[in-house]
């Protein structure tokens, strides 16, 4: 009796565990196609020889990553010094990336507690107005706000008439407009995972910090943020993470002088410097950055939450 | 009662939101060292009242006093109260002594003070080994006792208290009844305990505040709630009661003669402000005893009987068709009539109360 209980009890686990391996499939075949694979396309690629018009050559060279750090000269028999150019790139990405960002924390924190604060009913609405500019291509919606912010732009032609300034702002080929490019690209996705957070966050906690003798703001630095936290994070991963790799905000909105590592890397592969393993390698070196940062922070939270 | 000893002093306070009116122009006095419940149920405005006290609800008039101060206008940081929350609004991020601490430090007490504090409030309420730990590593009786050694520790005026039992099971609340009881004792402070169960309010307090539709309907300690109710409300809502509905002849000096269902006479104590006329009288079914048919002062039929383990409830029914209930102990020598048994029901003088409704 106790035998046959232990059997089909037995049975129905292995069943399940058949079950689950066959429901793996689909996800392990995702990850594998569409993450593995391009990855560790690209680092191999990142190692191999260019070829002049685009595409490699099979054989193993550092090349591209001496020609990322290291400067020999014109002709490439100088003794080697460090090349700035590409790692000025990098520190300028992560330096727009970092004030996006921060713009769409500073904005998307207070629309996301204003729309979790509202009536349920109502809350979707405000989350679709959010996401109506996003049905657009971003594209048109980067080209939209080049037309919005130049000199002969809706923008200073307001300014001008209201006597608010005597002449065009400049706003046009600035860091402040590649600036405003991608925060205007990736806003929604600070907000959505913060009004996520909040809308979860119990309010009798404010309550609770309130009587015991907490201000407005010490709730809002004591308990509010480090409450909602999770959803702040991801916002600026969400954020910060494509705003590194964007070309098309620094492309059109920035011109020549704010030159960000997207455009860089999508010039080895379309444009006319067409060196492949150079775009592979500065690819490489970007993702290597982003998951330094993301390990480091995973670490620290693990010791947080031992502690 | 002099002013020194009112802990809280609530003067004619009305709630509106929009045109619906949660409190109608509450007043009541709370002493010094006194376990004040605030009973009723749902939608009574019991809740808003505390919420009013702890500040987390602006009054759209009336005053309330702590200690003679006026704190009406202040808001909640500014207040020395403290609450403990129904869900309890335990800080998840923190750890148990965080929580405890967080009051003293925002007000002003040394970390070495308050953590001296934090330790001596948890060996209070018995959990000195659990100071490391995150609220969600605790049970929800431990988690209540955080609630409560958080909202004690930074030496509040008033202790509030918005239904910190009814998430807790039964066995559970009832051994934290007594503790709080005794919690309440040592502190020397005076708790004021909302509630929906009138068994918790009978249990704990020292004095009960029946509340219904915004309005207080009595005030007083547990014993009076309970024998000797003003109205219908609080004797219907306070334990189990029969309502009979009788003729009252004269009314002097707190008693009243009338008759009952059947025409028999009966004298027993009377509400204030009640005179002469038609009015309710309320019966306790426990105060009921059984004799033979025309001995007693009402005749009956059983319809049935239900077994609660330590009473049998009796389901009767009067001649004109008036349902009641009696209670008998469930002993051994309890005689239980059948159903369909004609039987007298002798009310004892004490325990009958003609009400004022």
């Amino acid at each position: 009796m106790a035998a046959g209980a232990t059997t089909s009890g037995g049975t129905v686990s292995n069943i399940y565990k058949g079950n689950s391996a066959k429901l793996m499939f689909p996800a392990w075949a995702m990850i594998g196609f569409f993450l593995l694979a391009p990855v560790g396309m690209m680092i191999v690629y990142s190692f191999l020889t260019k070829e002049f018009r685009g595409g490699v050559i099979w054989e193993f060279t550092l090349a591209a990553y001496d020609q990322f750090f290291f400067d020999r000269g014109l002709f490439g028999d100088e003794p080697p010094s460090i090349e700035w150019t590409y790692i000025g790139i990098f520190w300028r990405s992560i330096w727009q990336a970092g004030v996006a960002t921060i713009a769409c924390l500073l904005i998307g924190f207070p629309t996301a507690w204003f729309i979790a604060t509202r009536r349920p009913s109502t809350r979707s609405a405000w989350l679709f107005m959010i996401t109506i500019p996003y049905w657009v291509n971003l594209l048109i919606r980067t080209v939209s706000m080049k037309f919005l912010i130049r000199d002969t732009g809706p923008l200073n032609e307001f300014l001008l008439w209201t006597g608010a300034v005597s002449e065009p702002l400049g706003l046009i080929n600035t860091n402040f407009a590649v600036q405003l490019g991608l925060f205007y690209s990736y806003l929604p996705f600070m907000v959505l995972p913060i009004y996520a957070s909040v809308e979860r966050y119990d309010f009798s906690l404010s309550e609770a910090a309130a009587d015991l003798y907490s201000s407005i703001w010490t709730t809002l630095w004591l308990v509010i943020l480090p409450v909602v936290k999770p959803g702040i994070v991801a916002g600026c991963i969400l954020v910060f993470v494509p705003s590194l790799g964007a070309f098309l905000a620094p492309d059109l909105l920035g011109g020549a002088k704010t030159f960000m590592i997207g455009s860089l890397i999508e010039e080895q592969f379309k444009g006319s410097a067409g060196n492949w393993p150079f775009g592979a390698a500065a690819s490489t070196i970007l993702l290597s950055i982003v998951m330094a940062v993301l390990l480091i922070y995973a670490r620290n939270q693990n010791k947080g939450s031992e502690r | 009662m002099t002013s020194a000893e009112i802990a809280v002093d609530i003067e004619n306070v009305v709630k509106r939101y929009g045109s619906f009116t949660a409190l109608h122009g509450v007043s009541l006095s709370i002493c010094e060292n006194e376990f004040f419940t605030l009973l009723g149920p749902s939608g009574c405005g019991k809740t808003t009242l505390l919420r009013s006290i702890a500040g987390f609800e602006e009054v759209s008039s009336g005053t309330i006093r702590l200690k003679g101060e006026d704190i009406t206008g202040l808001p909640p940081h500014k207040r020395p109260v403290n609450t403990v929350f129904q869900q309890y609004a335990l800080f998840p991020h923190m750890t148990v002594t965080d929580n405890v601490m967080f009051g003293m430090l925002r007000s002003g007490w040394s970390k070495t003070d308050a953590a001296q504090r934090a330790n001596q409030v948890l060996e209070m309420v018995q959990l000195g080994g659990f100071a490391a730990r995150k609220p969600a590593q605790l049970s929800g009786g431990q988690q209540q006792r955080v609630a409560l050694a958080r909202a004690l520790a930074p030496r509040p005026a008033v202790l509030l208290l918005d239904e910190p039992l009814s998430a807790l099971d039964l066995k559970l609340r009832q051994a934290v009844r007594v503790e709080l009881k005794s919690l309440q004792r040592e502190t020397g402070i005076a708790f004021i305990f909302v509630t929906h169960d009138q068994e918790e309010a009978l249990t704990m307090s020292d004095r009960i505040a029946v509340m219904s539709n915004g309005e207080v309907q009595q005030i007083g300690a547990p014993p009076d709630i309970y024998e000797s109710p003003v109205n219908r409300f609080v004797a219907d809502f306070i334990g189990e009661t029969n309502l009979l509905d009788v003729d009252v002849h004269s009314v002097s000096d707190g008693m009243a003669t009338l008759s009952l269902p059947g025409g028999h006479g009966f004298t027993c104590p009377a509400a204030a402000m009640r005179g002469a006329g038609k009015g309710h009288l309320s019966v306790r079914p426990e105060r009921i005893a059984l004799c033979a048919e025309g001995a007693g002062d009402l005749d009956a039929t059983v319809t049935g009987r239900v077994y609660l383990g330590t009473d049998i409830q009796l389901h009767v029914r009067l001649a004109d068709d008036e349902a009641m209930t009696v209670r008998l102990q469930n002993s051994e020598t309890t005689i239980v009539p059948e159903e369909g048994s004609a039987v007298g029901l002798k009310l004892e003088v004490g325990a009958a109360r003609l009400l004022a409704d």
